[in-house]
């Protein structure tokens, strides 16, 4: 038992700060900020238009693509080189299949949805962010949906079981002395709220079973957290007064 | 998105604008927000009406070129993101974003805006590098010199990172005080031409219906640092001539603006 105090202060079960908006990007159908601490993820909603490449287009349906990137100068090292990377289309994957479960795209066949995601400054759980903005986008575009996704990390640093971890946390074995042999498991997780099946699974680390489902228990409870926000940030427009601009 | 180009001409021709503007205003008000990405060395973001930029300064230590060993180097680079209008598709730069880049990049270096000399460490060995990366966010037209504001008051708040003394490794987690040498703040202002008529920050639709443009970038003494004239139509000198007389006075506006921008 090494990692006694979390790096920043939080309760195991705290997010960092969120701060949640919509309808920053006027050219977009639907667009949406979401930041999480020292993430930030901006996501912008086009379409249903038409696709290309042709050959790509489902007859049957409309079909939902997400994309992922990150700023050249959103790392906290070195400048990133822009363009994809195979990192980014893996993420880019996972986050179409995270929002696909509630996204009704029957109406729009031969049709594309395109969501793009990019991040200015990043510290950890850029994927889950990049959901959780995404999701909020594809609601303030109006593509029909069944529910709003809302996705966290969660994991372990030694024995602690937490929510929302940061970089430093996620490396904890290499910024606390005393930490050394601490094992480490990250694991971004998303929900569909009211069902509270899980659209993204994923895990980097080590853990043991039972700890796994306590995280998991723990993430339910965090993405409850995120949802609020979500849905407190797509209401703001519905407010009087908040129209006209 | 379809452009009327015949209402934007037309209008041109009664001395109208799609948003009623005068010919020569910026929309109103522009606004610089700085330090908005914490693993940037230095960022901003600028609104210009819907048209919103963002840049971000990354910094390296490298080995100065041969032909320069006793300074640093300076690179622009532009991402017009499939985000930030319908018409840009991901994949590498193109055209536009290139000559975006190209643009801002001339207009400060060769204002010598950044002093090259201050960033070398040890000649021929160790010299800071600085990359900046234009990025736009929503695309309403005049990114020219959204682009411009974003990367000078980027370079304006940017501060160097911590560097270990013995292994020249960079904290880029650790700012220190020090800021860039950025001795000049080359101001670009960008005039486009509709039907004869020259008008200043155009919208998307103005943008597309432009025959011609000029981007005269300009320091604080009124010097030019840089042209580009990009559409397919022509220019008279005449026309030069009353477009360099707007930009410098519009680039006293702009100047204004940016020195909002203070430093703690």
């Amino acid at each position: 038992m090494v990692y006694r105090e979390r790096l920043d202060g939080r309760k195991n079960n705290e997010l960092r700060p969120m701060e949640a908006k919509t309808k920053v990007i006027p050219n977009a159908q639907g667009s949406a900020s979401f930041k999480i601490g020292r993430t930030w993820a901006l996501a912008a909603v086009y379409g249903p238009r038409e696709i290309y490449p042709k050959f790509l287009a489902d007859p049957k349906k409309g079909i939902l693509r997400c994309h992922y990137s990150m700023m050249p100068f959103s790392g906290s090292g070195e400048r990133i080189r822009p363009g994809s990377s195979r990192r980014a289309q893996e993420i880019a994957m996972v986050m179409t299949k995270a929002l696909e479960p509630v996204v009704d795209l029957s109406q729009y066949p031969n049709s594309v949805v395109d969501v793009f995601v990019e991040l200015p400054q990043t510290d950890a759980g850029t994927r889950c962010a990049a959901i959780t903005a995404a999701s909020m986008a594809l609601a303030d575009a109006g593509i029909p949906m069944k529910d709003l996704v809302s996705a966290v990390a969660v994991g372990m640093a030694d024995d602690k079981i937490i929510a929302d971890l940061t970089y430093k946390e996620e490396h904890i074995n290499e910024f606390n002395e005393e930490s050394k042999q601490a094992v480490v498991s990250d694991i971004p997780i998303a929900m569909i709220h009211h069902t509270k099946e899980l659209t993204l699974l994923q895990m980097d680390g080590e853990i043991s079973k039972e700890n796994l489902m306590k995280a998991l228990k723990l993430g339910q409870e965090a993405i409850e957290k995120v949802h609020q926000v979500q849905i407190a940030a797509l209401k703001e427009y519905f407010k009087e007064g908040s129209h006209g601009n | 998105m379809v452009t009327n180009v015949k209402a934007v001409k037309e209008l041109a021709l009664l001395d109208k604008r799609l948003d009623l503007r005068p010919f020569t205003e910026y929309r109103q008000p522009i606004q610089i927000e700085t330090d908005l990405s914490w693993t940037a060395e230095g960022s901003a973001k600028v609104t210009i009406g819907k048209t919103v930029v963002m840049a971000g300064v990354k910094l390296s230590l490298e080995k100065p070129y041969n032909d320069t060993s006793d300074q640093g180097g300076i690179m622009i680079n532009a991402e017009l993101l499939p985000l930030s209008s319908s018409e840009y598709e991901p994949g590498p730069p193109g055209i536009k974003a290139v000559e975006l880049a190209r643009v801002t990049d001339r207009g400060i270096r060769e204002a010598k805006a950044i002093d090259l000399k201050a960033l070398c460490i040890v000649p021929g060995e160790r010299a800071w590098f600085v990359t900046v990366d234009i990025i736009s966010i929503n695309d309403d037209g005049n990114l020219f010199d959204a682009a411009n504001l974003a990367t000078l008051a980027a370079l304006k708040v940017a501060r160097f990172p911590q560097v270990d003394p013995k292994t020249w490794a960079i904290d880029y987690k650790q700012k220190t005080a020090k800021y860039l040498p950025l001795i000049k703040e080359p101001v670009s202002v960008t005039i486009y031409k509709i039907k004869g008529k020259l008008l200043v920050d155009p919208l998307i639709e103005e943008e597309k219906s432009a025959e011609a443009r000029l981007t005269v970038s300009i320091d604080k003494n009124s010097t030019i640092s840089a042209l580009q004239k990009g559409g397919e139509g022509t220019l008279t000198l005449t026309e030069v001539d009353t477009i360099i007389d707007l930009a410098i006075e519009k680039a006293k506006e702009l100047r204004a603006v940016l020195e909002q921008v203070s430093l703690p």
